[in-house]
């Protein structure tokens, strides 16, 4: 696999805090790649770390294949989406798009800036100052500003979250569509799950300052390898140690045998989702599970006394974990 | 409700009645009228020291103050604006350095100015000092010239423009300035493309409050100057003291400060496109 950028066992130590532990990271050639995690978990601090505004402690940053540690921002070959986009307020779409372009020199600037306005839909808004666009435009002229430069990695820092949520899936569309026609490596930082499961090709899971769990999207949803994977991305119940999700579980008014763990259950109530129904329910030990059925299925009334199942196979279990 | 508020709107307004309008209204009425034989003012109503003002001399004058307060102005905004990006980027030791920054207003104006003079004088601290390394023989004219004068105005309306232009780096988001070095941008790009067009409305402020005073300044021209530097402050002054010609020094104050207020009209008009 061809690595366009690497992490070796970065760590960055601030005055009262360890942001980031032994962090590598091999980010392959033209792959969309998420760092997923709760806030706090340092994977904003390692975008900043490759984008060059802020040092590691320790450990080694590397763009094909060269270590970048000493090169200012503006030496590195990489670009950032900011979180609220941080455009030039007082210069036009036009002007935000070029500056990168003017600055590091370069001909043609005007034939590329006029692709890339084709490409991210901006044309006509080129005299239009940041102020007098719309947010989703706003996002789209981030994109521009950065991908004019054809940096080797676009570092993206939650570009979706400033936008309304109807908005989000159509830019989350069009952000992957965007990725596949440029062919650029995309490191994207975000604590939505459902984000980074349904753009990237690879995610890296982080947790307090550590990677928890590099793969693909499928891969670290079906074969979580810590507790922390399991229960952050999609819903988890734990019943006696064992996670199990609540897609995989069943319910029914007679026990079924063939195989699958059956524990009694009383249902406790139902919430109508449109494509499924999630059942709520309490085993006799007072644990609380939730279960994802067809909505066909779901004709279980509260206080109905049912049995829960579930495939062993369907159970994951974290050895040397506490629970 | 509304007339609650013009009882709290009326001491400013009186304040600024009595203390602004009134006295302008008086220098505005002086400057029409003849000289006393002792002083003050008689009739009959004339133009006379309006077109006294005409002389060429005084035009020298006004120009020698206009040329001294541009430099000031621009010499406290060289200085400024560094030191102002400087203190809005020393996280918290912000407030302390704002502090040294205003730590000179704390003694009067007229002391700081005579600590001047025993620095740069003949027999000052500087030249004391330069002689004993024998580095000079000859005591350097540092005083009473239009250096010192400079010198005296740009050390005492520095903080006029540090203030306004750190208040507007301050709230200059942090991630523009990431933003211009991520996309290439060295330091020296970053400030002149970024810092200066977003805080211009600071600079500008900061440029009017040292370019007014230092325009009608007549204690630093005085002290530091000697007397050879006259400027349009020290020749106002002069018509009411020595001189005493009120009406003229009325119509001199009454024209600096028209052409000061149309300048700045056609400045801000012209400015205010580019800012907002």
């Amino acid at each position: 696999m061809d690595a366009i950028l690497e992490l070796c066992d970065i760590s960055k130590d601030y005055p009262n805090q360890k942001a980031l532990d032994r962090v590598s990271l091999a980010i392959p050639r033209g792959a969309f790649f998420s760092l997923l995690g709760p806030s706090g978990c340092g994977k904003t601090t390692t975008l900043r770390l490759v984008a060059g505004f802020e040092q590691p402690t320790s450990g080694e940053v590397r763009l094909n294949g060269s270590t970048i540690n000493h090169l200012k921002p503006y030496q590195r070959n990489v670009s950032t989406v900011f979180q609220n986009y941080a455009l030039f307020p007082h210069l036009s779409v036009q002007d935000n798009i070029e500056f990168g372009l003017r600055r590091r020199g370069g001909a043609n600037i005007a034939a590329r800036v006029g692709q890339m306005l084709d490409l991210l839909k901006l044309t006509g808004k080129e005299r239009r100052r940041p102020s007098e666009i719309s947010g989703g435009e706003r996002q789209r002229v981030a994109l521009a500003r950065s991908l004019v430069l054809a940096p080797d990695v676009l570092l993206l820092d939650e570009p979706l979250s400033a936008l309304d949520p109807d908005l989000r899936k159509q830019v989350r569309a069009e952000l992957k569509s965007i990725q596949r026609r440029v062919g650029v490596t995309f490191l994207f930082v975000t604590h939505d799950q459902e984000e980074a499961l349904s753009l990237s090709d690879q995610i890296a899971v982080m947790n307090r300052g550590q990677v928890e769990q590099i793969g693909m999207p499928e891969e670290i949803y079906l074969h979580p390898r810590t507790r922390f994977v399991a229960s952050f991305l999609g819903r988890m119940n734990w019943i006696d140690g064992a996670g199990v999700r609540p897609e995989a579980l069943r319910i029914s008014r007679e026990a079924a045998g063939n195989g699958l763990c059956c524990h009694p259950a009383t249902v406790m109530g139902s919430v109508f989702l449109g494509n499924c129904v999630h059942v709520e329910a309490r085993l006799a030990s007072g644990e609380t599970l939730v279960a994802e059925v067809p909505r066909l299925d779901a004709r279980f009334a509260t206080g109905e006394q049912v049995h829960i199942c579930w495939r062993p196979s369907d159970e994951m279990r974290f050895p040397g974990e506490p629970p | 409700m509304r007339r609650l508020r013009l009882l709290f709107l009326a001491p400013a307004g009186i304040i600024s009645l009595a203390l602004l309008i009134a006295p302008l209204a008086i220098i505005g009425g002086y400057s029409v009228l003849t000289r006393g034989a002792y002083g003050g003012v008689e009739r009959p109503w004339t133009w006379e020291s309006y077109r006294l003002l005409l002389n060429p001399l005084y035009g020298e004058i006004l120009f020698r103050s206009f040329w001294i307060a541009i430099v000031s102005t621009g010499l406290c905004l060289l200085l400024g604006f560094p030191l102002a990006l400087f203190i809005a980027q020393s996280g918290p030791r912000k407030s302390l350095y704002l502090n040294l920054v205003m730590l000179p207003f704390w003694t009067s104006f007229l002391v700081r100015t005579y600590a001047w003079m025993f620095l740069l004088r003949d027999t000052g601290l500087i030249n004391t000092a330069l002689q004993s390394l024998g580095l000079i023989r000859q005591p350097l004219p540092l005083l009473y010239n239009d250096g010192a004068v400079i010198l005296g105005l740009v050390y005492g309306y520095l903080p006029f423009t540090i203030l306004p232009i750190y208040a507007a780096l301050e709230r200059l988001e942090p991630c523009l300035l990431e933003a211009a070095a991520d996309l290439g941008a060295g330091p020296w790009s970053t400030v002149a493309r970024i810092a200066i067009p977003l805080s211009a409305p600071g600079i500008w402020a900061g440029a009017v409050l040292v370019f007014i005073p230092t325009l009608g300044t007549y204690l630093t021209s005085d002290l530091l100057g000697g007397g050879k530097t006259v400027l349009i402050g020290n020749l106002v002054q002069n018509q009411f003291t020595t001189a005493r010609d009120w009406p003229f020094g009325s119509a001199a104050s009454i024209a600096l400060m028209a052409i000061v207020l149309l300048l700045l009209m056609a400045l801000r008009s012209r400015g205010t496109q580019d800012l907002l």
